[in-house]
């Protein structure tokens, strides 16, 4: 077997410009799914059996299905309609990298939003006594208590999902998109060297994993900081 | 929806997915039962491979994995194979590659669960299998891996169906299974959106059955849980 390392050299700065895209990928859809999932949260953590229903159905659709058949559906499917095709819709769904966005995002938000309902159900019943009985009304007390608290309880879990997401982003080269996977794909259909393309994208996702764990790290000391006080005890 | 005499493609392409993820499912088990033993092992070398292995192939995405095994699989065995005086070719069809590739990332996360469960055996049971003269793989057999069952089946039931999703992945290297029989379908009657929401339709099933069987066997794993037992009379 002969492996090359001058070959991944020469091709690190296409596999970079791969990895940005990969980035951007997670990032966007990471943030839209966020917006998403709060609400789907609130309403599947409602006592309204219809209200909740909803955020079940859709939920449990995304959990139940893998990715890539949401990205087809999404990419692929759309065509299959005359009326997405004349309608205003067509030239964002024609483009591969927002299929990527929107099924990325759908579900993330699916995802997100089961870690938030656990969350939000994870907060002392005390606090939401204690904030009916200052007077607050509902909206204040989602507001000022509940959300701020589901979020601290929720970040380990969620930056795990931000994992699992930038895992699933390399679904997007099944879609003609050059992210990391996909250029070491276009690079490996021109030079033929598999083993030494995939081991370097492999290595650049590692990388993006570890930097990712590093920032949580220090995010989540700074979001839970009651949990790592310590008193001084220096007198 | 009108699959147009394609509807048993799609069913011999969910048995095909079956197939794949049992396959897996066995194997990774495997892999993850030896990683969590090398895992807490006192050789450091054994620690140190299975460390490395469960934190690069968790941080490597699954498609990746399956690319590099399908694509550079022959490349491997054949280097492998040399060393051994063997020079023909070696193909690693795509079921095979398949299997490989869910089986270690499955394996990897695998690894993470059984020792979670092996650390929350007490050491005391350990002691006392040894203080009635039982050898160290006598208490593994009799002792931990009864208990480990129990104590793995919930997570080890999460891992099955995000390998059970992970199956899809496979068709990008033109294994026959349900994904990619769902992309034949839509190629030939131009509908992509039926078949892929058919495909859905059918991975919901299996996630659905694969959630039954799980609880299923959670309920059996610990029957002082959920059954009545009667206190007099009744024969264990």
């Amino acid at each position: 077997m002969s492996w090359e390392w001058g070959i991944i050299w020469q091709y690190l700065p296409k596999l970079m410009d791969g990895a940005v895209l990969t980035l951007e990928l997670v990032f966007v859809s990471g943030v839209i799914g966020i917006f998403m999932a709060v609400p789907l949260a609130l309403m599947r953590a409602s006592e309204n059996t219809w209200l909740r229903s909803l955020p079940v159905a859709y939920i449990f659709f995304f959990r139940g299905t893998p990715l890539l058949v949401q990205i087809f559906l999404i990419y692929y499917g759309a065509s299959q309609f005359d009326v997405v095709k004349q309608s205003w819709l067509w030239p964002i769904l024609r483009e591969p990298y927002w299929c990527a966005i929107i099924a990325f995002s759908l579900n993330t938000a699916a995802y997100s939003a089961e870690l938030i309902r656990g969350a939000i159900q994870a907060i002392p019943k005390g606090e939401i006594e204690v904030s009916k009985a200052l007077g607050m009304s509902k909206p204040t007390m989602v507001r000022r208590i509940v959300m701020p608290r589901a979020f601290g309880i929720v970040f380990p879990a969620y930056s795990n999902e931000l994992l699992l997401m930038l895992k699933g982003s390399a679904l997007a080269s099944t879609i003609t998109l050059l992210d990391l996977t996909g250029m070491a794909r276009t690079i490996i259909a021109r030079t033929y060297t598999p083993l030494e393309m995939f081991f370097a994208a492999g290595m650049v996702y590692l990388l993006i994993a570890a930097v990712m764990i590093g920032c949580f790290k220090l995010l989540e000391q700074r979001i839970n900081r009651h949990q790592y006080f310590k008193p001084d005890n220096a007198q | 929806m009108d699959l147009q005499g394609f509807g048993h493609l799609l069913l011999s392409g969910a048995w095909m997915t079956i197939q794949l993820a049992l396959a897996s499912l066995v194997i990774g088990l495997i892999i993850g039962l030896l990683g969590a033993t090398a895992k807490l092992s006192h050789n450091r070398i054994a620690r140190g491979i299975a460390t490395t292995y469960t934190t690069v192939v968790r941080g490597v995405p699954e498609l990746l994995l399956v690319l590099t095994i399908y694509f550079g699989g022959s490349q491997i065995l054949m280097w492998i194979a040399g060393y051994f005086g063997y020079d023909d070719y070696i193909e690693v069809g795509p079921f095979a590659a398949g299997v490989a590739a869910l089986a270690i990332a499955f394996g990897a996360y695998a690894t993470e669960v059984f020792r979670m469960a092996m650390l929350e055996i007490p050491k005391g049971q350990w002691e006392s299998a040894q203080a009635i003269g039982m050898t160290r793989i006598q208490t593994f057999f009799r002792i931990i891996l009864p208990q480990l069952w129990r104590f793995s089946l919930p997570g080890l039931g999460n891992l099955f169906q995000v390998l059970l999703k992970d199956t899809a992945l496979v068709s990008v290297v033109g294994l026959n299974e349900l994904m990619r029989q769902a992309a034949v379908g839509a190629a030939n009657t131009k509908q992509p959106f039926d078949f892929y929401l058919a495909a859905a339709i059918l991975y919901l099933g299996l996630t659905l059955i694969a959630t039954f069987v799980t609880t299923y066997l959670e309920r059996r794993s610990k029957p002082e849980m959920y059954k009545k037992v009667a206190i007099s009379g009744g024969n264990a």
